[in-house]
């Protein structure tokens, strides 16, 4: 077995650094009372502090009340989806305590039930409660439009715009042309879909305004697939005038930015999110393209990050870490800055593969492999679990960046089932193509 | 000097086994229909509810901050347990409240101003117990500490358990009422050697032993699993003993007779037993190396379904002369069992292959003990028609009954029977 003699001690100085170093840091003794250590999320005096405190006072009061413990729950949830911060679904989870093992809950926990497992990509547990609920209430709207995008995100897509005709008469018109015409973007019909979209919601009056978020988002996230820049960055736009905080929203949009090289823009829009992981990981894309003064910091702080939930065993970062190895470590200019710092060596594979030896190149050119090759068993893991455009496009960068055409096939195979109409899938296609030939 | 972390005591396994015997009775419990409860504000609660339900699955990228974690380093030195425990200040401060002005910001005063109630609150929320004794804790020094995610708490405390430990028992039960995602990630040090673990709710207590054990101590632990599995495995028992009971007879023109000598009784008990051994250890490393994976639901079924027929065949024969090739057939489906309650015990990354043997080995032996306490026992009732009648017939029938029970229990996850 040849092996890289100089990455050894690199990776033995690195374990040093950046390894147990990162996760279990030195404790201090503040200097002073004054020193503030944290901030949390809410004032005493903020409002969903108080509505929080309501809630859980009444459900203390009687915690088997399940209206209380459903609301409690639904507050938590939309908490959750503000900020994506998953100490929230955790609490929901702890409202529904007294029904949350039961193998048939009422229907209105399995709702809430299925909602929080979606939440942390457990689909075929959520799909399950949700196959309950419709047979108990064949008209559940709320579980039809969940099947909906719990399909839409394995890219069941003939499944999907079944679950959505399902919501007629459950839900507005507004939301069930939405549903459909997310499905058709997906899958082959993505012009025809938008313009209907964009009609319906023209036509529509007295939309509340978390529904004209969600349509908008939905609007600006199909033209920038058809390659309707202007179109997407105003749609865009209009949704952030709404004022409502959305973690989802912020991370698209500026996964647009960063597309169209709007660096600077990305780095205002996210200056202040960076304790939300997926955030900060856009924020550090934009920094390290203008060669900010805070890119090395966040890059680091990204990297402890993903060893500490690889520490608890999470798996629901694999799609940023691929991105993370891809686009920071080994950026595809070739000029991967880390020279000095390995990733943390576990999991094992990722260090024997490191040791399995790489030829008499430089050390630069062969740390840079590794990362690719890293990112691309990352990105085709996240493969296995879910399909959506994001995910598609992850593993044909990373295949192209380790110039292995093979990889990319499922994602090819999917492109080639679904029809799908996206920009950046395109281009990528026909680099792949290229490679090939 | 190994320290050995993920064995599990025996009683955990047997307990595993048990559960997955015994399904949980399906609770019927058919609430308010959810439309009823959600629609406050008539249609509109309800759109608005399909809306959220939407726009969070498109959001598949939602997952954006760390989820909340305590790490906690554990020290062990001859009688006591020195510990180092991390909680964010976010989960200590919704559980018993840091910000005491309210501000949204938690200073070093205020956390000081409560160190004494983070103390009350996380000491009991971990139990070190020791040979069946809990070792009372006491906090030591608070610090402050800054993780990726934000500030923690750092509570260092000492437990003295009166004597030197040889195994500890911990229950982790920190903020899992309040938030069942929360995770204890723990770091366990004894004389140089490190070990990792997480609790979960699911597992919110684990063993480890601590003796300065050697590979062989290692294997033995691991040999006296399989034993111990073996021994309160019923079905792997009564699959073997179905297929055992006829080997000191023969069939005569339909008729079961006793057979003549010893020999051909051994040899016919060596063939089956050899089989089924073959055949699970195949499996049991196959399955052990992830090579090949099958879902418990199907694996335990099927060890139903083999202990059913095994025991029909003693009623009605359809394989005569050939149960060794049953043996061979099922004991595959069995090794499937077995591998599931190894990987349950936890597998030492550091000597799989040493936990692998000594767990079959243990198997083995339990086997042997079981079939040497068999066939002279049945050999010398072989005549009777006691044998024949009663245990042949009467006790394949019963095993048959009980395991047709099993299966109906496994393929539909129900309880019917209470052990």
């Amino acid at each position: 077995m040849r092996m890289h003699l100089k990455l050894l001690p690199l990776l033995l100085f690195s374990c040093l650094l950046f390894g147990h170093a990162n996760v279990y840091p030195a404790p201090f003794t503040p200097a002073s009372d004054a020193e503030v250590l944290e901030h949390l999320p809410f004032k005493a005096s903020d409002p969903t502090t108080r509505e929080l405190r309501r809630l859980r006072d009444e459900l203390s009061a009687n915690p088997r009340n399940l209206d209380k413990a459903i609301a409690l729950a639904q507050r938590y949830f939309q908490l959750a989806m503000a900020d994506g911060d998953p100490r929230f679904i955790g609490y929901a989870q702890a409202a529904l305590a007294p029904w949350w093992t039961l193998d048939e809950p009422p229907v209105a926990v399995l709702v809430q039930r299925a909602t929080l497992r979606q939440y942390s990509h457990q689909f075929t547990s959520a799909l399950a409660d949700l196959k309950q609920v419709i047979q108990i209430e064949p008209r559940n709207g709320t579980a039809w439009s969940l099947l909906a995008a719990i399909n839409m995100v394995q890219a069941e897509y003939a499944t999907a715009r079944q679950d959505c005709e399902h919501l007629h008469g459950l839900a507005s018109k507004l939301i069930v042309v939405a549903c459909i015409a997310t499905v058709d973007s997906l899958s082959g019909k993505a012009e025809p879909a938008y313009l209907s979209l964009q009609e319906t919601y023209a036509s529509s009056t007295a939309v509340p305004a978390n529904e004209k978020l969600w349509v908008l988002t939905r609007l600006a996230e199909m033209s920038d697939r058809l390659g309707y820049a202007d179109q997407a960055d105003a749609y865009y736009q209009a949704a952030l005038k709404l004022n409502i905080p959305d973690a989802y929203l912020l991370a698209v949009y500026a996964e647009f930015l960063l597309d169209e090289k709007r660096y600077s823009e990305v780095i205002t829009l996210l200056k202040d999110k960076e304790r939300s992981d997926i955030l900060l990981m856009r924020l550090a894309l934009a920094e390290k393209a203008l060669n900010a003064p805070k890119a090395k910091e966040h890059q680091e702080v990204i990297r402890s990050r993903f060893d500490a939930a690889r520490m608890r065993g999470d798996k629901l970062h694999i799609q940023d870490e691929a991105r993370f190895y891809l686009f920071i470590l080994a950026p595809p200019d070739g000029h991967g800055d880390d020279k000095t710092r390995l990733p943390h060596p576990n999991p094992p594979p990722a260090s024997e593969k490191l040791l399995a030896g790489h030829p008499e190149e430089g050390t630069n050119a062969s740390l840079r492999e590794f990362y690719v090759k890293e990112a691309l068993r990352l990105a085709q893991e996240n493969w296995l679990g879910q399909h959506e455009p994001s995910d598609a496009r992850i593993l044909m960068a990373a295949a192209l960046a380790a110039k292995d055409v093979a990889a990319a096939q499922p994602a090819l195979d999917w492109l080639a089932q679904s029809h799908i109409e996206d920009r950046h899938l395109q281009q990528l296609l026909k680099a792949l193509r290229e490679l090939k030939s | 000097m190994i320290l050995e972390s993920a064995v599990e005591h025996a009683l955990f396994a047997a307990k595993k086994i048990f559960t997955t015997i015994m399904r949980r009775v399906r609770h019927g419990a058919h609430g308010a229909p959810c439309l009823a409860t959600l629609r406050p504000t008539g249609r509109f609660g309800l759109i608005r509810l399909c809306f959220t339900a939407l726009l969070l699955m498109l959001a598949s990228t939602a997952h954006a901050h760390k989820p909340s974690d305590s790490y906690l380093i554990l020290n062990i030195e001859g009688a006591q347990v020195y510990g180092q425990w991390d909680i964010a200040l976010r989960d200590l401060d919704f559980a018993i409240g840091l910000d005491g002005n309210g501000d949204g910001e938690i200073t070093w005063g205020e956390l000081r101003a409560r160190h004494d109630a983070i103390a009350a609150y996380a000491l009991p929320r971990l139990r070190i117990q020791s040979e069946g004794i809990v070792c009372p804790t006491h906090a030591s020094a608070h610090q402050v500490d800054n993780h990726s995610d934000g500030a923690y708490a750092v509570l260092s405390f000492v437990a003295e358990c009166g004597k030197p430990l040889s195994a500890v028992e911990l229950n982790y039960s920190l903020l899992f009422d309040v938030d069942p995602q929360h995770k204890g990630l723990l770091r366990l040090e004894y004389k140089g050697t490190t070990t990792t673990a997480i609790f979960s709710p699911d597992k919110a207590t684990q063993h480890f032993y601590l003796a300065e054990v050697t590979l062989l101590r290692q294997f033995l632990d691991y040999a006296k699993e399989g034993v111990w599995h073996i021994w309160i495995g019923f079905d792997h028992i009564l699959f073997l003993l179905s297929l055992l009971l006829p080997a000191v007879l023969y069939r005569k023109q339909k008729h079961w007779e006793a057979v003549p000598g010893f020999h051909p009784a051994l040899i016919d008990v060596l063939k089956i037993v050899t089989a089924f051994t073959l055949a699970h250890s195949i499996t049991l490393t196959l399955a052990t190396m992830g090579v090949v994976t099958l879902p418990t639901r199907l694996v335990e079924s099927a060890i139903a379904a083999s202990v059913a027929l095994s025991a029909l065949n003693n009623v009605f024969p359809l394989f005569e002369g050939k149960r060794w090739m049953v043996a061979f057939a099922f004991g595959l489906i069995h090794g499937f069992g077995f591998a599931s309650v190894l990987a349950d015990l936890g597998l030492p990354q550091n000597a799989l292959l040493l936990a692998l043997v000594g767990f079959n080995l243990g198997v083995e032996g339990g086997q042997l003990a079981i079939v040497s306490a068999f066939l002279p026992l049945a050999y010398y009732l072989r005549g009777t028609v006691f044998y024949r009648r009663v245990v042949l017939f009467a006790g394949s029938i019963l095993i048959m009954l009980l395991a047709s029970v099993w299966l109906v229990e496994r393929v539909f996850s129900l309880k019917l029977l209470g052990f």
